[in-house]
């Protein structure tokens, strides 16, 4: 049977890895979206309407989670047995710590700079730099997997949620100053 | 007993199946009826060649009198005389009056959270006066396609929440009509332009309507509508670009602000048809008789009046940098931007729009039709007109999910943007030892703390088993369907006993108050209730006798063994036989009997289905 028994890879036919192919990716996620979606069962039964409302729902967090380098890895993990506590996690790597401050500091900072955007902009470039820097660190983990390798991931893992949510702050100081113009 | 016609498989239906079905665009000033006719999509206008029916609603002692004429007695019946009910619905009477724009009318203390506007047909609700609309509508659609509408495609604003998309439902329900799906605004825009120019790539639609304002940003990619982001301000419309107007002319004309709700509302009148002249003119002519008897003159040219609404015009350009920020875009990835909305005719509009996308705008299908248009085609595929395959449309939640947690702080459990249907679970656990109940608070909104958002929902868990402090676990799984409309479904993990789950509608109306103005409006109409009940049904058991033995005819052979197809084919045909008698109830009965009996077969149906999408790319590429 299809669907519930499925990991996410093997749902949208593509092998499991950190590696994945974008456009294959999305013409899975556009091809299964066809067939499932509630828009095929605008007339049908209402039992077969709730169905199609949970699968278009699963195939949706699928494609969410093998979209995105975090949740894609953090799914990987725990397909490996590896369950990653969110919210308490953090990192002890004191040399990566002290480089977010500084992160913080300059993004802070641009408020009030002249133009603040394009501050935020450069600063955005080195974020986005860095971030996909870990990207191809964490494919090299998965690669065999080892004990060892998946610790490593893991502590990837942390501080790529400390580089998202630099940039998800950013985007809010930018919301925040389009709000003031 | 009547016999099961089967068609032959893999054969479409006769061509004389063709079934009728319409797009509504339910707007804040005016509102549209389309349909597919010959393949072609195109609004329908009224027996003296009209297409807009203005959203205006009169009631007098026994009458309720919707469009032309009721707007032409707004300035002189203004309290029995509803426009833009559209602001008002799904919001309670504080919210209006925090919008600083609750309209003038008298309203009725109650104690539910709904406003009701005292009329002399009585107190009515803002999805009552919707629903009168629709009936307009859903007749000249009637009237003009020659039968019985078989469902309806509504749009709404994307960025309406729960409890105005849940109230445009209501209206529906109220008004009789079936609802294929709610639609929102940009999207149906988007496929009005798509399906005919096959354009691929990303565009933006920037939809700006008399009352509401909505920024889309989506891919076409072969058939595939995918809503990247969407944003915008559900209380920002062409009402206001009026409103600043009239204002101004007060000010010109020494009016003070405690002018009766005639003058405010003449005032309206003339500030519309002021911007209306001024996107061809460059100035225009005011006259405005004083209640002193005298009469005062003066001119507008388009430069003043662009000064007046510029702030209003550049408001709108903040949600367009929210969308583009939360489609991961730029700027530069745009191909063109599609201008929906009568307010997008306002020159200063265009200009302001084309240079921050810095892309073309396009315009070429009337702003005012193009909604409905769209919504059309989309009825029409929902209905079963056209191959499933052709199109599908992937649409985004507008504002994030959350819940209340300690002190107030919302913990959000579906953000923003993300693409819809969407199921995500939380879970909970209890505070104190023996814990039996918790109530949970469900909000809409991106702030931080519960005040600042909308409260949607309220409910208890309860008959959770007796446990110590922290020891059970509570999922509770939150979801929103492809109508946008937000569902909860709670359970206890460790003992597996399902929690009741009691959602109290924030600012809709309760069922109960629903039946109610169903069975008033069933007086009002002279129809039958139990009439329309078996004909519910019927229409029911129809729909679900034609939906089976076009799967049985299908793939019942492969999927079914010939015990289980003998006993689907004896209950569906106890359901025809059914179906043509007139009791209500036990049809009720039949369908859900045969949903049950059919469960297997579906979702059997479904994984078959998906294999077959998926076949021909695991096997050489999945080894």
């Amino acid at each position: 049977m299809l669907d519930f028994s499925k990991n996410y890879f093997e749902l949208f036919g593509l092998p499991v890895g950190y590696i994945i192919d974008k456009s294959q990716l999305a013409e899975r996620y556009r091809e299964l979206q066809r067939v499932v979606h509630p828009d095929r069962f605008a007339n049908a039964s209402e039992q077969e309407k709730r169905l199609s409302l949970q699968r278009a729902a699963r195939i949706n967090q699928a494609y969410h989670t093998l979209k995105d380098p975090i949740e894609r890895g953090r799914y990987l993990l725990s397909l490996n047995g590896i369950e990653m506590d969110v919210q308490q996690e953090t990192t002890r790597d004191s040399v990566f710590l002290m480089e977010q401050l500084e992160l913080r500091e300059e993004l802070e900072a641009a408020r009030a700079k002249p133009d603040p955007y394009a501050t935020i902009a450069e600063l955005m470039v080195e974020v986005n730099q860095r971030f996909s820097n870990m990207v191809g660190e964490m494919a090299v983990q998965f690669e065999s997997a080892t004990p060892e390798q998946l610790e490593a991931a893991r502590e990837i893992l942390r501080k790529m949620q400390f580089m998202q949510k630099l940039r998800h702050d950013a985007e809010e100081l930018e919301a925040e100053l389009d709000e003031a113009l | 007993m009547a016999l099961l016609q089967l068609s032959e498989p893999g054969k479409s239906q006769a061509p004389h199946q063709q079934r009728l079905a319409a797009g509504i665009d339910l707007g804040t000033t005016n509102s549209l009826v389309a349909s597919v006719r010959s393949g072609v999509a195109e609004t329908l206008p009224d027996t003296e060649g009209r297409h807009l029916l203005p959203s205006v609603v009169r009631y007098t002692g026994d009458q309720r009198i919707v469009g032309h004429a009721a707007r032409s007695a707004a300035v002189s019946d203004p309290l029995n005389t509803i426009v833009s009910i559209k602001r008002m619905l799904g919001r309670s009477i504080d919210e209006l009056n925090s919008l600083g724009s609750l309209p003038s009318y008298h309203f009725t203390h109650q104690e539910s959270a709904v406003p009701r506007i005292q009329t002399l047909a009585g107190a009515v609700s803002p999805v009552e006066v919707s629903a009168e609309i629709l009936r307009v509508l859903v007749q000249r659609a009637e009237e003009t396609l020659g039968g019985p509408l078989e469902g309806v495609v509504i749009t709404v604003p994307a960025y309406f929440d729960d409890a105005q998309r849940q109230a445009t439902k209501d209206a529906a329900r109220l008004a009789g009509v079936h609802v294929l799906r709610l639609l929102n605004e940009p999207t149906a825009a988007a496929v009005a332009y798509g399906l005919d120019t096959g354009s691929e790539g990303v565009h933006a639609v920037y939809d700006l309507g008399g009352g509401t304002f909505d920024i889309s940003i989506l891919r076409l990619n072969r058939g595939v509508f995918e809503v990247l982001s969407t944003g915008g301000d559900s209380a920002l419309g062409g009402d206001d670009f009026d409103r600043v107007l009239a204002r101004w002319i007060m000010q010109q004309a020494g009016l003070s602000d405690d002018v009766d709700h005639t003058m405010q509302r003449r005032l309206m009148r003339d500030a519309c048809a002021a911007k209306e002249a001024l996107s061809s003119a460059g100035s225009v002519q005011l006259a405005v008789e004083l209640p002193s008897g005298d009469c005062w003159r003066g001119e507008l040219t388009r430069v003043q009046f662009e000064q007046l609404i510029m702030p209003l015009v550049r408001k709108t350009l903040t949600p367009c940098r929210r969308a583009l920020r939360d489609a991961g875009l730029s700027v530069a990835d745009i191909a063109d931007v599609v201008l929906v909305g009568g307010s997008t005719r306002v020159p200063l509009v265009r200009i302001l729009v084309s240079d921050f996308f810095a892309s073309p705008a396009l315009g070429e299908i009337d702003p005012d039709r193009v909604v409905a248009i769209g919504a059309a085609l989309q009825a029409d595929v929902l209905i079963g007109n056209k191959p499933l395959d052709e199109m599908l449309l992937l649409d985004v939640n507008p504002l994030s999910l959350g819940i209340e947690t300690m002190g107030g702080l919302v913990e959000k459990i579906i953000p923003r943007n993300t693409t819809i249907p969407v199921a995500r679970a939380q879970e909970f656990t209890t505070f104190k030892d023996g814990q039996s109940a918790m109530a949970v608070h469900v909000v809409q909104g991106e702030r931080e703390l519960v005040s600042d958002c909308r409260s949607l929902a309220r409910f208890e868990l309860r008959g959770i088993p007796p446990m110590v402090a922290g020891a059970a676990r509570i999922k509770v799984t939150f979801s929103v369907d492809a109508d946008g409309l937000l569902g909860v479904e709670a359970r206890e993990e460790s003992t597996g006993v399902t929690a009741s789950v009691e959602i109290k509608p924030a600012y809709g109306l309760s069922d109960a108050e629903i039946g109610a103005m169903l069975r008033d409006s069933m007086v009002y109409a002279e129809q039958d209730m139990a009439a329309r009940r078996l004909r519910e049904q019927q229409v029911e058991a129809e729909r679900v006798i034609e939906a089976l033995q076009a799967a049985l005819a299908s793939d019942g052979d492969e999927l079914l063994n010939s015990e289980e197809r003998a006993s689907i084919d004896a209950s569906l045909s106890k359901l025809v036989d059914l179906s043509e008698r007139n009791d209500p109830a036990q049809i009720k009965a039949a369908i859900e009997g045969l949903e049950k009996q059919c469960e297997s077969y579906v979702q059997r149906r479904m994984n078959a289905n998906v294999r077959k999408a998926m076949s021909g790319h695991s096997v050489e590429e999945f080894k």
